[in-house]
């Protein structure tokens, strides 16, 4: 999968053989900044880490990211945390796994039990709401280019006509219906794996009636 | 004993818990508070505020946090292992299937038909944030913020975190006194 992506304007690729210690070091460096700078649950995260996998270090390329995201979504469980555990084992195997999920839980889950007992001032804090509150909008921006993104290659690989009529059948079972996210990408994922198989009969019809009715005009 | 209920308690709230730590907030409030009694209403409320003033993923937060308090270190490594490790070895698991497979035509499918999933997803996201943000501001500070942040992060390819340090002196400074 040699599609790479860069966006204009992105510096190449890092030279990718670096040293064990220094893989281990990316993923540490990458996944504190991951956890340290999310705001807001899982879903803040997502963004981030699309950033340092995909734009930064280029562990892994869009296409699978959207993969690890959809399947990540798809299981029980804390996002942020089983996305941080693949993406260290497909590095580092499980050591990395390890290593990659404690980088990105360990400072808050250590700066929780130490401040609890200033909880009264911090969660009241104008300060800590202000900072929360400015951090959101980014968030946004960053979740916005993302759909873009993502809604650009879905119309490349899947054609434009194809691909607008899947983003309002997703629109439609996520948020007016209001399917579980599970089970829409399930429900997806079940339609891709027989897509090409099914495009395939589809181009066969279209021939049989196209030579059909060329029959008929002679 | 406290240590099996701990493992238990952690596992059944996340495996359940579908959407993210968020979604699984309150399966853990059933375990922790309603089930198991490890806390009450009042500190589970105030462990929640902290929870959410602090940066990173929810869940392993409180998991941490009521771990620690019911049996010290061994308890949070507990609580979060009961948290973390099913689910991300069952993606795991998964994923290394896919690859496995990567040139078959049924994963290319999988993979191409996940987009627009995620695209969709990612444009309620988006919304939703935007939303929250009119709420906890208003509409002009969230316009504001969200356009110098794009200009920043996609015409200035700054990298989002140096954009985000940026956000919270703003929001510190500015926000703060509104």
């Amino acid at each position: 999968m040699e599609t790479t992506t860069l966006e204009p304007g992105t510096p190449p690729p890092q030279t990718g053989r670096t040293s064990g210690i220094n893989d281990y070091g990316q993923i540490i460096w990458a996944m504190l900044k991951t956890g340290v700078l999310g705001y807001g649950g899982g879903p803040s995260v997502i963004p981030l880490i699309r950033y340092e996998a995909v734009t930064r270090y280029h562990w892994i390329e869009d296409d699978e990211f959207a993969e690890i995201l959809a399947l990540a979504n798809a299981l029980p469980g804390p996002i942020a945390t089983k996305m941080a555990a693949y993406l260290g084992y497909r590095r580092k195997g499980w050591l990395g796994a390890v290593i990659s999920v404690l980088a990105h839980i360990m400072p808050s889950a250590v700066a929780m039990i130490a401040l609890l007992s200033a909880v009264q001032y911090l969660s009241g804090s104008a300060v800590i709401q202000g900072m929360i509150a400015a951090v959101i909008p980014v968030i946004a921006v960053m979740l916005g280019v993302m759909a873009y993104e993502f809604a650009n290659r879905a119309v490349k690989g899947l054609g434009k006509w194809m691909g607008i009529a899947m983003f309002v059948i997703a629109f439609l079972l996520l948020q007016i219906i209001n399917i579980e996210d599970a089970i829409v990408i399930v429900a997806f994922l079940a339609y891709g794996a027989i897509h090409f198989k099914a495009a395939g009969w589809a181009a066969k019809w279209k021939n049989k009636r196209r030579v059909r009715s060329e029959g008929g005009n002679e | 004993m406290d240590w099996l209920e701990l493992i238990i308690g952690f596992f059944v709230a996340n495996i359940l818990g579908y959407g993210g730590g968020p979604a699984s907030i309150p399966l853990m409030y059933n375990q922790i508070v309603t089930h198991y009694g490890w806390t009450n209403d009042a500190e589970f409320s105030n462990i929640l505020a902290l929870g959410n003033a602090l940066p990173g993923p929810i869940a392993t937060k409180i998991a941490a946090f009521v771990g620690y308090d019911i049996a010290g270190w061994p308890g949070l490594v507990l609580a979060l292992a009961a948290t973390i490790v099913p689910s991300a070895a069952a993606l795991i698991f998964l994923l290394k299937l896919l690859q496995k497979h990567r040139q078959s035509p049924i994963v290319k499918g999988m993979t191409l038909l996940v987009q627009p999933v995620v695209a969709i997803m990612m444009v309620l996201l988006t919304w939703q944030m935007f939303d929250t943000s009119i709420h906890s501001t208003n509409l002009w500070q969230t316009l504001g913020i969200a356009a110098a942040a794009y200009w920043l992060m996609e015409r200035k390819k700054i990298h989002p975190a140096i954009v985000i340090c940026i956000a919270f002196v703003y929001g510190g400074t500015v926000l703060a006194h509104i």
